[in-house]
């Protein structure tokens, strides 16, 4: 033995006793899927842009290849139900939107994850479940509790959120400062910020979503939440058209009127261009801005965007929503989809994704002395997650048919001007109690 | 020696079992679908049949035939466009010009992209704020427009995306059948002194009008069948102001998850473009009066 080996070998002796039993574990529980490839279905989203530059260190650390396949959101759902229906699928993870966990779990489609972290061989005894935020787990990870998705008795784990996000308020410190503004701390401050913004600067005031189906469904739950209202009452009958439901529809007719041109066909891309193009003083949507407003080649606004609170309607609320990661129950390589999944939600990884540009879904994340360096909207966006409302949105298997064809098309004939904010509203009520009838619900 | 006449179907026979198995399983497919409530992502055997209740619930749908109305306007706007602005451009490229097989090759380009890309190129240049359409009109002294989230615009929005794509198409089937004109007819009716309109509407034009009512059967079915384009460009909207019925079809398959539904409002669109093609074909039908 040469002098050189003689040295190696003392050295991992002496040093290899202090290494981590988690890693030799790990190496353990890779080895098994060392080769094999996951088929992981992704969107087209900034979240998961700066996952695939994190991704190619999955496969050196574990031997596993991952095989993406990227769609755009709106395809997404199609592909996946039809790959999921097969007897044996191609996909062994795959990303779903919030909307789409009760459908996918009431069609037996995706699996319970506690057999996975139950499993001594699979699991990773240092995952921390309890860091991830406790309201995204909630929104994107339960199915089975009361209403069907929020937590409590019967909720059941389907899901880890990876691209979650709650509703936060971006601003121009630049045009605050010059006009001696205050961003908008309710409702009622809110809506005279719209008006004086668009006369005093000449630009829109606030970028919103608008485009007929989710989109405009989307901007418009932004303020039926925070002003008391909601799509159902407890009996899962309709009361999206009460006085809080028109107000909601009429401050959205008002965003509308004073934003940048062209809302009403506007979808979250044309939402976020007009805000970070210099087009719009504020945007009050999802957290995933947060990594495009200092990217100079996206944004010509770097620098000048100060973060806030959602605006306090009758109470204090921002939206919980976003994407997450669930396994098909006809996945090929189920364990090691989960591993993936494991891996990329865990804490390094979650703080990986997010100094790429990702959103975070760890507490440990949000408070990492790195993270809020580089981002120091986290901050806010800590306070605002105080808020976050798991009921945010019926997540019901019917909602996607009442959002996209009941609610997407009457709410955008009220931005057009086709219908007053009452009439649209009403008008919606019989289509969406036939939805809900349709789907089992006795209403 | 005659050839026996059993010949010609044993040689035609397998081709036309292919053919109409090709073309007739699908159909029958969606007749099947239409009789059953079945939603995607759950196993066929959980297929509940419900005979003629999805014909019923879609012909009851006021949406369904709003959106019947969208897009035979829109399929009369864009096809008559298309056939005007096609058969103009081959009669002015007919003739050899300095840079034709340039101007031919530039006409063609659009049918050559993804419908995708063609929605969202057009997305883009219909943006109120960067669009090329409102930088253009600004640069005219014109008010900018809100192309995408005014309903009437959106529909002009939608028709000219169209027309762009598939102008090209009516071009390229005229200009070959121009091609094939025999000249000595219009030489003949040159010196029997027709002018110019006179050689083109009355002689040229009739002499393909056997292409002509093929091209504009061939464009009505496309219309007819147009999806991504407008899912890029308006997806339906604002309202429903541009949901035409190939986009209700899939809204009502892929987002309501009702399959039979879906099925049963397609079998409306076949009828529908079955009369128009019949129609169109009445016009001069190219495999009428065939030697036998």
């Amino acid at each position: 033995m040469k002098r050189r080996d003689t040295l190696k070998a003392g050295a991992i002796t002496v040093f290899g006793a202090a290494f981590p039993f988690s890693g030799v574990q790990a190496q353990n529980r890779y080895a098994k899927y060392a080769g094999k490839t996951v088929v992981f279905s992704v969107p087209a989203h900034p979240h998961y842009d700066a996952m695939m530059k994190i991704l190619p260190e999955f496969t050196k650390e574990t031997g596993i290849k991952v095989e993406t396949d990227k769609l755009a959101m709106g395809r997404m759902k199609e592909k996946q139900l039809l790959e999921m229906a097969k007897p044996s699928g191609d996909f062994d993870l795959g990303c779903y939107v919030v909307m789409w966990k009760g459908e996918y779990v009431a069609k037996n489609l995706i699996q319970p994850l506690q057999p996975f972290f139950d499993n001594p061989a699979l699991a990773d005894p240092s995952y921390d479940m309890k860091d991830i935020v406790p309201i995204y787990l909630e929104n994107l990870g339960l199915v089975g509790g009361p209403k069907g998705y929020l937590a409590g008795p019967g909720a059941k784990l389907y899901g880890i959120p990876y691209g979650a996000e709650t509703s936060v308020l971006a601003y121009r410190r630049d045009i605050f400062a010059k006009h001696n503004l205050k961003p908008p701390e309710t409702y009622d401050d809110f809506r005279k910020l719209l008006r004086t913004i668009k006369d005093k600067e000449g630009i829109g005031a606030l970028a919103s979503r608008g485009q007929a189906g989710h989109q405009v469904v989307h901007a418009w739950l932004l303020h039926l939440n925070p002003l008391g209202g909601s799509v159902f009452d407890d009996q899962w009958k309709a009361r999206f058209n009460d006085k809080v439901g028109v107000e909601a529809l009429k401050f959205l007719q008002e965003v509308v009127a004073t934003g940048p041109a062209g809302i009403a066909g506007y979808g979250q891309g044309e939402s976020n261009t007009a805000f970070l193009q210099g087009q719009a003083a504020m945007y009050l949507d999802s957290t995933s801005l947060a990594g495009l407003v200092n990217d100079p080649t996206k944004s010509k606004v770097v620098g000048n965007v100060s973060w806030a609170l959602h605006p306090k309607g009758v109470k204090r609320a921002s939206q919980s929503g976003g994407l997450g990661l669930a396994i098909p129950k006809n996945a090929k390589n189920a364990e090691a989809g989960f591993l993936l999944m494991q891996w990329l939600t865990s804490k390094k990884q979650d703080k990986a994704v997010t100094m790429a540009g990702g959103a975070p879904m760890r507490n440990s994340t949000l408070r990492d002395a790195d993270a809020v360096r580089k981002y120091p909207e986290f901050i806010t966006f800590v306070e605002a997650l105080k808020y976050s409302a798991p009921d945010w949105r019926p997540i019901i298997p019917v909602w996607d048919k009442i959002n996209v064809q009941a609610l997407g098309v009457g709410l955008s004939e009220a931005l057009t001007g086709k219908k007053s904010a009452e009439q649209a509203l009403n008008d919606l009520v019989p289509q969406v109690t036939a939805i809900m009838r349709e789907g089992g619900y006795k209403v | 020696m005659r050839t026996p006449s059993w010949v010609p179907a044993l040689y035609l026979g397998p081709a036309v079992v292919v053919m109409a198995a090709a073309c007739l399983y699908p159909v029958l497919s969606a007749f099947q679908l239409a009789g059953f409530d079945w939603s995607m992502g759950t196993p066929w055997e959980s297929a509940r049949w419900v005979g003629w209740d999805n014909f019923l619930s879609a012909f009851s749908n006021p949406r369904v035939w709003s959106s019947l109305w969208t897009t035979l306007l829109f399929a009369a706007v864009c096809v008559a466009a298309e056939m005007v602005l096609g058969i103009a451009l081959a009669l002015a490229l007919e003739h050899p010009v300095r840079g034709m097989s340039f101007f031919r090759t530039l006409f063609i380009l659009p049918m050559m992209i993804a419908p995708i890309a063609v929605g969202l190129a057009w997305r883009y240049m219909f943006d109120a704020q960067f669009g090329l359409i409102n930088a253009a009109l600004k640069a005219m002294g014109l008010n900018a427009q809100i192309w995408l989230a005014d309903p009437n615009l959106a529909f002009i929005a939608i028709v000219v995306a169209d027309i762009w794509q598939w102008t090209p198409c009516v071009f390229i089937m005229m200009i070959a059948a121009l091609a094939n004109v025999d000249s000595s007819v219009i030489e003949a009716a040159r010196i029997d002194g027709a002018r110019w309109w006179q050689q083109t509407f009355l002689v040229k034009l009739p002499m393909v009008m056997h292409v002509i009512a093929i091209t504009l059967m061939m464009r009505l079915i496309d219309a007819f069948r147009v999806l991504e384009v407008i899912y890029v460009l308006t997806f339906g909207g604002p309202g429903d102001s541009t949901e035409i019925l190939a986009l209700h079809i899939y809204k009502t398959a892929f987002v309501g998850q009702q399959l039979g539904v879906a099925a049963a409002i397609s079998v409306l669109l076949l009828a529908v473009v079955a009369v128009l093609s019949w129609g169109a074909l009445r016009l001069s039908n190219p495999m009428k009066g065939e030697p036998p």
